[in-house]
């Protein structure tokens, strides 16, 4: 990235900020940083197969 | 004049066994015997070499045995619960208790049973192999099993007063219990046409009333098996729900019904809340994640399912106000379940988003939605099924209900305590004593009655008729005061 359009980028963002309450946009990162982290989390304990691991479960009806 | 709302859960879990060839009976069997010769094993180092080895001569196997006549393990458990195999699935059915949050505490030792019983099982399994619990309702394939529940009811109010009361109940009080599922099981629909819906089980109920439970099943059962006085009670049989991994949805799940049987019983149903078409509406709010899907309502007006649970909720805060919350066993807990009943209908009418904390189906498409999102998946992609399942996965390092933020309401230490001691709410807490007590001289333990040896003259039946007797204040000091079988039957006899 230029340093032209990053500058631009950064003044941007700050105007952006100066309209919003400082603790709802906190708030809002806050969850997409633990949805952030959520997904890293996922993607290490899903299983690998996924396509295997789905096709295989199959159960007997019940109750 | 409402009763006690006694109640309880039976968990039917899915069951796979990964790295050996095995069939669901014998591995639902394994899985139960490993937690019973435990059990059993007083003094017995099961880290020892033959951890298949079972203290009462039994080696423990995942092959099937032709020689052994019946794998159909059934047990009664000392905390008052029966744990065995039904319909090849483990099922876990928790002891009678009085009220939604003692459920909910049972319920919760009822899985982490399940758990232990998994490691334990893991040890005879040859290496690398392992046995997968789900606590689910649907493989995805058109196959179903259940999380039922149980509630007592007053015979003497007409079942079909019971029907008409609470089918728009157990209709529309999924937007809060349902515990979500990526696709649709009904022939003809697609991923393309059901991204994702709002319950598990939906797609699989035909009818309004029935019998049924495994084909065909109905909205409302009518299983007339009250396991306690016929002539006083009937336990109204559940299977319409889906089984949560939130804490909180099953609290609401089992308080909501509870005082809405509660009110049926006192009368204080709202009018012209009967919906036109049951069957097809508990499908059509399933597959509306929108929440804004109307269904007729009997008497022609359009209402969404959120708006016949405010209706309902309306209904039942008026109801305590009269009645109070004896029915739903004190003040406590019932206020507790109108508070948290509002507060989800609530975060569901403005932000569903917001209550991804209590309700299963949220806190699921919310992983689903944002994973789809990162990794550019189309609705119905293997991953998303596998998040799907995989948000069910009994095991503590795949849960994904586990990371996701879910409300407790129970504490770790009271659900450990509720794995070997019963409820001493119920006639649970008799049988659950007896069991780790007198154990030996047990010769029998059912719902509803108890048989002893007491070493000496016949074997005496001990019936238990009345779910709301044997409870600890009415037993417990005699239980422990007695030294053996036969002393505590002779005092509670005399």
């Amino acid at each position: 990235m230029s340093e032209s359009m990053h500058e631009q980028r950064r003044s941007s963002s700050q105007d952006a900020t100066t309209e919003v309450e400082p603790s709802e946009s906190t708030r809002a990162e806050e969850l997409r940083d633990e949805l952030d982290d959520l997904l890293d989390e996922i993607d290490e304990v899903l299983e690998t197969n996924a396509e295997e691991f789905v096709r295989s479960y199959v159960q007997k009806g019940g109750e | 004049m409402a009763i006690v709302k006694v109640c309880g859960l039976e968990t039917e879990y899915g069951i796979v066994v990964r790295g050996v060839d095995s069939n669901p009976v014998t591995a639902s069997s394994l899985l139960i015997n490993s937690y019973l010769a435990d059990l059993s094993s007083v003094g017995f180092d099961v880290e020892s070499e033959r951890p298949g080895a079972d203290a009462r001569g039994r080696e423990l196997s995942w092959e099937p045995d032709p020689d052994v006549d019946s794998l159909l393990v059934n047990a009664m458990l000392t905390n008052g619960a029966r744990y065995y195999v039904d319909h090849a699935h483990p099922e876990m059915s928790i002891p009678e208790v009085a009220d939604a949050r003692e459920a909910v505490v049972w319920d919760a030792a009822g899985d982490a049973i399940v758990r232990r019983s998994m490691e334990l099982a893991n040890r005879v399994l040859p290496d690398g192999a392992e046995v997968v619990i789900h606590r689910n309702n649907s493989d995805g394939k058109g196959n179903s099993y259940g999380c039922h529940e149980n509630y007592l009811v007053d015979r003497a109010v007409p079942f079909g007063l019971v029907v008409r009361g609470i089918t728009p109940h157990f209709v529309t009080r999924q937007i809060f219990t349902g515990a979500g599922k990526v696709g649709s099981e009904r022939p003809g629909r697609t991923t393309d046409e059901v991204g994702y819906q709002i319950t598990q089980r939906a797609d699989f109920f035909e009818e309004p009333v029935g019998l049924e439970t495994t084909v065909k099943r109905p909205i409302v059962n009518t299983r007339d098996e009250p396991h306690c006085d016929p002539e006083r009670y009937r336990r109204l049989h559940v299977i319409v729900g889906d089984a949560n991994m939130s804490e909180m949805a099953t609290f609401l799940k089992v308080a909501t019904t509870a005082i809405v049987l509660a009110m049926i019983e006192d009368g204080a149903m709202p009018a012209n809340i009967e919906l036109a078409d049951p069957v097809a509406d508990i499908r059509r709010i399933s597959h509306d994640p929108s929440l804004r899907a109307t269904v007729e309502m009997a008497d022609g007006r359009r209402m969404r399912a959120i708006d016949v649970q405010w209706e309902l909720l309306a209904a039942a805060t008026t109801w305590a106000q009269r009645h109070g919350f004896d029915a739903v066993a004190g003040e406590e807990v019932g206020a507790l379940a109108l508070r948290e009943w509002e507060q989800v209908l609530t975060g569901l009418d403005t932000d569903p988003e917001r209550v991804a904390d209590v309700v299963d189906w949220v806190a699921k498409r919310r992983l689903i939605e944002a994973y789809a999102a990162r990794h550019d998946l189309r609705p119905g992609s293997a991953r998303l099924r596998a998040i799907d399942m995989q948000y069910h996965d009994l095991r503590p390092q795949r849960c994904l209900a586990a990371r996701a933020g879910l409300r407790r309401i129970t504490t770790d230490d009271e659900v450990r305590a509720a794995m070997t001691d019963p409820p001493g709410s119920t006639r649970a807490y008799f049988r659950g004593r007896c069991l780790s007590k007198f154990g030996d001289a047990v010769v029998a333990a059912n719902w509803d009655s108890m048989v002893f040896d007491v070493g000496s003259g016949p074997l005496r039946r001990v019936p238990m008729n009345e779910p709301l007797r044997g409870t600890e204040s009415m037993v417990g000091n005699v239980i422990d005061s007695s030294s053996s079988a036969g002393e505590l039957l002779r005092r509670i006899a005399g």
